[in-house]
């Protein structure tokens, strides 16, 4: 049987059509992208119908984890010389006697994801060098009657920015107990209008089947 | 790419011939790859939606009394444990706790509690798709998509044969549970819902109906 003989030199690929639809992607996918935020518990949102897009700014947002830890995420506002965080930030240390240092405050402008710590703790936590570090402090904002920190937040917060609107965001297998405690302060707070951050799922009726 | 190099040398440039025109690319293609599979990762591509709900103000006057609902059209909801869900229609008044209605039991399934949501609110389920089938065919035109949804509220507004569904959670229900059945009612179009309290003659009748240990007791005067 006659050997095929096999070319020696090393085939040329040409890759600059790659490389032209692999920068086109890269391009897009740079312009495009926004970041996804690390969130300290991981949290799985349930379903719904509802195509309104999460608001840009002017948002609190809740997040619920599975076991009952309550996080608070703010947004810098619109026009980020605005400060909303770090003044936010500055009321709560003036109600519990912490004065917090500009670097301090700095610190918690670019803090990016959600936090859950208690007041007490927020020195620490500002202090800490990586994530990992942070994470040790998110015990969740105390929400007891006795030291409801989180009624301080949200009062603050819509003390700084009157045009918050409230955002919970909910693992579907939170326990319904925490929701309600959060949603009771929330009311206490003369908050009645909620956005559940959800997932976009399709439902379809059939119509006829109505209509037998 | 062959073909225009042999070009150029029957062409006689010289110049072009001279530099060899392969750039080894492999390392700028593996790093392209490395960036493209970084951004695709980090990238959140689809952004979360959000649900509206509205909760009725609380009450703190207590000479206040909660505003009155009538009881033929009031449906009660209750979210009990392990995805269950349990209705009842009607009222149920706190002094007969030793006799109450029992529950009936359904699922969130197409056939659960879609089914006896829509069965109750045919009528306007039918405006309100007759209208979108209006605007989707082109019978109505020239409405942007807010005045398509003012109108889809209005149908709403003057609704007065749905239910009024009263929405209430059992403490072992969970969070996914909540806006599942909210999800239900926008799907569904009732016009009327909202999300009270539960009772404690109603946590009775759903641990009663599903068989868990009694931890209510009727609150002693």
């Amino acid at each position: 049987m006659p050997k095929i003989k096999l070319p020696t030199k090393s085939p040329h690929i040409d890759m600059t059509p790659m490389v032209d639809l692999f920068s086109v992607v890269l391009t897009f996918l740079m312009l495009t992208t926004t970041m996804r935020q690390q969130e300290p518990a991981p949290v799985d949102t349930p379903y719904s119908i509802s195509e309104k897009p999460t608001p840009d700014f002017n948002t609190m947002t809740l997040l619920l984890s599975t076991d009952d830890r309550v996080f608070l995420n703010l947004d810098n506002g619109p026009d980020t010389l605005l400060k909303f965080r770090p003044k936010v930030l500055a009321e709560m240390g003036k109600r519990y006697n912490i004065e917090f240092t500009d670097g301090e405050l700095r610190e918690f402008e670019k803090y990016p994801a959600s936090m859950g710590v208690p007041i007490l703790k927020m020195k620490e936590f500002l202090a800490a060098k990586d994530a990992k570090e942070k994470s040790v402090f998110q015990t969740g904002i105390p929400i007891d009657s006795a030291d409801n920190q989180l009624a301080l937040w949200i009062l603050f917060t819509r003390q700084v920015n009157p045009n918050v609107q409230a955002c919970i965001k909910g693992d579907s297998k939170t326990g319904f107990p925490i929701v309600k405690k959060v949603l009771d302060i929330l009311q206490d707070k003369n908050v009645n209008r909620f956005n559940l951050i959800t997932s976009l799922e399709a439902a379809k009726i059939n119509l006829e089947e109505i209509q037998k | 790419m062959a073909e225009i190099i042999q070009e150029e040398k029957e062409g006689g440039k010289k110049k072009a011939k001279k530099h060899a025109p392969h750039i080894d690319m492999t390392p700028m293609v593996d790093l392209m790859c490395l960036l493209i599979t970084f951004f695709m990762l980090t990238t959140a591509f689809s952004k979360a939606k959000v649900m509206e709900i509205v909760l009725p103000e609380k009450i703190k006057d207590k000479n206040v009394d909660p505003p009155k609902i009538s009881a033929s059209r009031t449906l009660n909801i209750i979210l009990g444990p392990d995805g269950k869900i349990f209705w009842y229609p009607g009222t149920v008044k706190a002094e007969d706790y030793n006799n109450l209605p029992p529950l009936q039991e359904t699922d969130f399934s197409a056939t659960g509690i879609r089914q006896m949501l829509l069965e109750r609110n045919r009528a306007l389920f039918k405006k309100i798709a007759d209208f979108n089938d209006q605007v989707i065919t082109g019978k109505i035109s020239g409405l942007s998509q807010d005045s398509v949804q003012g109108a889809i509220r209005q149908l709403k507004k003057d609704d007065d044969t749905g239910p009024i569904v009263l929405v209430k959670a059992y403490k072992k229900a969970n969070y996914g549970n909540f806006v599942d059945i909210l999800d239900e009612m926008n799907i569904c179009g009732i016009a009327r819902y909202t999300f009270v309290d539960i009772a404690w003659y109603e946590e009775k009748m759903v641990e009663t109906a599903s068989g868990i240990a009694s931890t209510v007791q009727a609150p002693t005067k």
